[in-house]
């Protein structure tokens, strides 16, 4: 005799299950087939999410007295959660509650009727099977520290920051590099609008610098990050700047008198010079300078000193250690950016052999007022204004040599790189494109100013930029050779100066950066979202949110956009105070444990941990996320997954496989 | 048949290697104690009993058999079928009896292949007729039978109903006679019997419990063959990347295999719980190879494992030495 009293529900979801499948047969069969295992009701319904599906199961539970429920619908993802809120609200404990797809794995990838409709027997014979196996589980709870880590200070991360800071709550803002910023702040002007991007950004930057409620940890980087969402402990090292911040006044002398030059490959995309102590830009927050040790000459040669000497509020600290700074957070928001693509390796295009060959990021200090030329659009050699300037989209974008993606803000950023080329010089500007993109809010209408401006676009993947001229106009040029494929021929533009719309690419160390923090990033590296449309600053681990293009490649406006949102999620998780988390968890049984350690390193969230005195491995409950992957690898069978047990498992095969239909009803 | 009313033993060897047996007669004196408080009705290796004295019993008659070997040919089968009828309480004792152990291993191939290699393409083989057994064999003075050689290696639980098991390549003494003391209390002072269906004479733990070497993270980036490496003293093995089934085998050996340097072989079957002790083992293997960077191309890091997976010489019949006819695979697909 069964022992449960199991209700199964089949949705039609509209036709996207009933459009493939025989939900009626499949209702009748399971009533009956699987009534010596304990189904008692057996429903169709055509929205079972709707809150009438959702009265149906909530009915039955209540005057069927059912102990389970199957749901066979659509993907646990979607609508598990409703599914086992539905029974919790009828007075089940939401974890008997089973969610078998029939749409993503039956009727969405099958066109046979007949056999999409015998597979999702076996799919409710599983899930039938499984649900005897259940166990009531009770959520556990967390409080949650009310302050938050903002590792990237870009315009994601100051606005992620601002906006936690300005509702009253603690925020620990950590930046690589001496200042805040970010790349916004290496750029002149900002499409479409065109306003000045230090205009706009450099108020935001002041605000975090003076904000009471941020602590601001530049020229640092976070080694460790341990616990779990609500009450993480993070290990930060500032890096020494061997200048004192309670005595310098930013007045900037000493960069004035070091002797040492060096290129800037960062703030100045290597196009101009910093000094061995420096900061960033002048409205740099903070404003403190740093010293790079590596090309100081004192720290090379033990001789110089000469900031130390001028400076008069005696700042200079040449004994200056790396600190180590313990923070609690209860949540993290990473807005780590991006690097620019490495135009080098597109190697037929010549950057870093010719010489008048730009990247992006070069040319947006080269129009920047505060940039190495003062804000002159001119050639490498410092004086020569291009009278032609061809730019090149898609450089190391939708190309598979390199990456598939669409850096989605080049096309813009070349409209806005040709209008300011055509403002500043009058040259003439050659756009060349593979399809224009300028698809948000006054971008298009942005791309007909250009157009009726007078610059010129072929449509093509440029094949070469070369130095080799053919013809007596080519000469002392470089030559753009393309297929113009508006024309279906072969053209070569001769130009003054050529600049790459380089891709966005994903940080150097985004995947070292992903494993610290116990999330994941795509194939292509870009950290990945815990849903790409409805939850996309939110990641599989709880209490770690991600903003800006650290998630993937996008413009200012949406990058804001998130950092807001990210905000918005942790505030919401603020002001709970307190969170349950998912009590899917997995276990060590210590008795079992023979302390072997195979598992010890393997756990993607760090929860496993090994009790030496014991000699047994343990498991952080509030780390682990339920992932399985200990569970598979323990050799002694010592862990235990809650609601993945072997005997879950096992029983779902058997179901699956149908091996419980004592005589196989043939439909 | 000689009635003195002492409780009845018997003991049988089906497909097997005999160590079983010599396992038994390891207990020393204790054998003494056997004779004293048993009855011997049939012990094929060491007295001159006959089937047919054993068809002869009345059913339930031996109180205690000890069966081992695996369940090869139809006289195996027979006699499975005959003992547990004439037995009380019915032990499969040893890994063969338990879950096919090494005889299992042919479930990776097939009768015919087996008969092939055997009867004709062995070097050693000198067989001009090209003879190969028949289970019915006419002659002048009629027909010959000799046993069927089944297909599939079975272990006794996949024939007849079995009571207790007790594990092992064979069984340890100190754990045979210390089962042997728990069935003489039960029978001579009325004490109470394990639970039926139990594993006996061996541990719930695993035998890396037992191991006295340290144990720390692993990482294997290669693997090596007994004869490839002298283990470190006092390293774990697992961790120099010799394969040792400690973690994944049930305890109760003293792990004496890994103590000397020789990995464990996994002949204690599987912890409770586990459905296939290869497959375990396999998955925690696979869990620790030590390639891959983080940004890492794929099928960069797939060659890189596969290199190192190539090291591990035989996975199946390593991970499967004993526990073939038991797991989930059960044998090889044989084509139709
Ligand atoms: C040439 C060019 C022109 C552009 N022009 C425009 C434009 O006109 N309009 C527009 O809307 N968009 C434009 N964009 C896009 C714009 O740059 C991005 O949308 C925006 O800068 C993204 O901001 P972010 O904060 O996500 O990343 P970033 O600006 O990259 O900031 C990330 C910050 O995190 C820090 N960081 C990184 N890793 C760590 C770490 N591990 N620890 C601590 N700190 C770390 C970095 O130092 C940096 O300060 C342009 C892009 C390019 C390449
Ligand atoms: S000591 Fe170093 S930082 Fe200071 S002035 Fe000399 S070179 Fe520059
Ligand atoms: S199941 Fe295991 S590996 Fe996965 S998160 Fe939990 S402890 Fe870590
Ligand atoms: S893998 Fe299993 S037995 Fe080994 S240490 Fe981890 S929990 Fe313990
Ligand atoms: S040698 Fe084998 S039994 Fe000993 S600790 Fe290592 S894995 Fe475990």
């Amino acid at each position: 005799m069964p022992q449960e009293r199991i209700g199964v529900y089949v949705c039609h979801c509209g036709s996207n299950i009933a459009g493939t499948v025989d939900v009626e047969e499949l209702t009748a069969w399971a009533g009956e087939a699987l009534r010596h295992r304990g189904v008692v009701v057996a429903r169709d319904y055509k929205f079972m999410c709707s809150s009438l599906g959702q009265d149906l199961i909530a009915k039955d539970i209540k005057e069927d007295a059912l102990t389970r429920v199957v749901v066979a619908a659509c993907s646990p993802h979607l609508h598990e959660a409703t599914f086992r809120k539905a029974c919790a609200d009828a007075g089940m404990n939401p974890y008997l509650c089973e969610l078998v797809s029939i749409r993503e794995q039956v009727s969405w990838v099958h066109t046979d009727k007949a056999a999409a409709t015998a597979k999702a027997k076996a799919v409710i014979s599983g899930g039938v099977e499984r649900v005897i196996h259940h166990a009531p589980l009770e959520p556990m709870s967390v409080p949650i520290n009310p302050a938050t880590l903002v590792v990237g200070g870009g315009i994601a991360g100051i606005q992620a920051a601002m906006e936690i800071a300005d509702s009253g709550f603690h925020v620990y803002l950590v930046e690589r590099e001496p200042s805040i910023g970010g790349h916004m702040a290496q750029f002149d002007k900002t499409f479409p609008t065109l306003d000045c991007a230090a205009c706009i950004l450099t108020p935001k930057m002041v605000s975090i610098g003076s904000h009471p409620h941020i602590t601001l940890l530049t020229y640092s980087e976070v080694e460790q990050v341990d616990g779990y969402v609500g009450n993480f402990n993070v290990t930060v090292r500032k890096k020494a700047s061997y200048v004192n911040s309670d005595l310098c006044t930013g007045c900037s002398v000493c960069e004035e008198k070091c002797p040492k030059s060096v290129i800037d490959p960062v703030f100045e995309a290597g196009l101009g010079y910093r000094k061995a102590i420096y900061r960033s830009f002048p409205q740099a927050v903070p404003k403190f300078p740093v010293i790079d040790a590596d090309n100081c000459i004192y720290f090379d040669t033990g001789k110089c000193k000469a900031c130390e000497i001028h400076c008069e509020a005696g700042a200079i600290d040449f004994e200056q250690e790396d600190q180590i700074l313990e923070l609690n957070v209860g949540n993290i928001i990473l807005a780590t950016g991006y690097d620019l693509f490495d135009a080098r390796r597109e190697t037929q295009y010549g950057y870093g052999r010719l010489a008048n060959v730009f990247t992006s990021l070069e040319f947006e200090r080269l129009t920047n007022a505060a940039g190495p030329t003062n804000g002159n659009i001119v050639l490498r050699d410092g004086e020569t204004t291009p009278k032609s300037v061809g730019i090149i989209h898609c450089v190391g974008s939708r190309d598979r040599k390199f990456n598939n993606y669409c850096s989605v803000i080049c096309c813009m950023q070349s409209l806005k790189f040709a209008h300011l080329v055509k403002e500043r010089t009058g040259a003439e500007v050659f756009n060349f494109y593979i399809d224009m993109r300028t698809a948000y809010k006054e971008y298009d209408e942005f791309y007909q100013r250009v157009l009726s401006e007078g610059v010129h676009f072929i449509r093509g993947r440029v094949a070469e930029v070369t130095d080799v001229s053919n013809t007596p106009e080519e000469e002392d040029k470089l030559v753009i050779q393309i297929e113009d494929t508006r024309i279906g021929r072969q053209r070569r533009i001769p130009v003054d100066m050529v600049i790459l719309s380089a891709a966005l690419e994903p940080r150097h160390d985004s995947d070292e950066v992903a494993h610290q923090f116990g999330i994941s990033c795509s194939v292509n590296g870009w950290f990945i979202e815990k849903h790409p449309k409805l939850d996309p600053v939110a990641t599989m681990t709880e209490g770690i949110y991600i903003a800006g293009c650290a998630q993937g490649p996008k413009d200012i406006p949406s990058t804001v956009t998130q950092g807001a949102a990210a905000a918005a999620r942790v505030l919401g998780r603020i002001q709970q105070k307190e969170m349950a988390l998912e009590p899917i968890r997995a276990e060590v049984t210590e008795a079992l444990c023979s302390g072997c350690r195979i598992c010890n390193n393997l756990c993607p969230y760090t929860a496993i941990v090994f009790d030496e005195a014991k000699e047994v491995s343990v498991i952080n409950a509030a780390l682990c996320q339920g992932c399985g992957t200990c569970v598979a690898a323990c050799p002694s069978n010592a862990i235990s997954g809650t609601q993945f047990s072997n005997e879950q498992v096992m029983a779902q095969l058997h179901g699956l496989l149908m091996l419980n239909i004592m005589e196989p009803v043939v439909s | 048949m000689n009635e003195n009313g002492k409780p009845k033993f018997g003991m049988y060897w089906a497909s097997s290697c005999g160590g079983c047996e010599i396992s038994v007669l390891n207990i020393g004196e204790h054998i003494l104690t056997v004779d004293e408080v048993f009855d011997v009705v049939f012990w094929p290796v060491a007295t001159d009993f006959k089937y047919e004295d054993v068809r002869g019993y009345p059913d339930g008659y031996i109180d205690l058999c000890l069966f081992n070997g695996a369940i090869r040919n139809s006289e195996n089968e027979e006699m499975a079928h005959l003992l547990r009828q004439k037995s009380k309480v019915l032990v499969a004792f040893g890994s063969c009896a338990y879950e096919g152990c090494i005889p299992a291993l042919a479930n990776f191939t097939s009768r015919e292949a087996i008969f092939q290699t055997v009867y004709l393409d062995s070097p050693s083989v000198d067989n001009p007729g090209r003879v190969i057994p028949q289970p019915v064999t006419a002659v002048p003075e009629g027909q010959l039978h000799i046993p069927e050689f089944y297909n599939t290696v079975k272990s006794l639980d996949q024939v007849v109903d079995v009571d207790y098991t007790i594990p092992g390549c064979p069984p340890e003494p100190h754990q045979i006679w210390a089962v042997l003391q728990v069935v003489v209390a039960a029978l001579t002072q009325g004490a109470e019997l394990p639970p039926k269906g139990s594993i006996i004479g061996a541990k719930e733990t695993a035998v890396c419990d037992e191991c006295l070497h340290p144990k720390s993270e692993k990482k294997i980036f290669r693997f090596y063959r007994p004869y490839e490496k002298v283990p470190e003293p006092g390293v774990c093995l697992l961790e120099q990347g010799i394969v040792c089934m400690g973690p994944a085998t049930r305890g109760g050996c003293g792990a004496l295999c890994p103590q000397v340097g020789m990995g464990c072989r996994g002949c204690y079957g599987p912890l409770g719980g586990v459905a296939d002790q290869g497959a375990r083992m396999l998955s925690a293997v696979a869990s620790v190879i030590g390639v891959g960077e983080p940004e890492m191309d794929e099928r960069m890091l797939e060659r890189e494992f596969e290199t190192v997976m190539d090291t591990l010489v035989d996975p199946a019949g390593t991970f499967y030495r004993f526990s073939m006819a038991h797991s989930l695979l059960k044998r090889a697909k044989i084509k139709d």
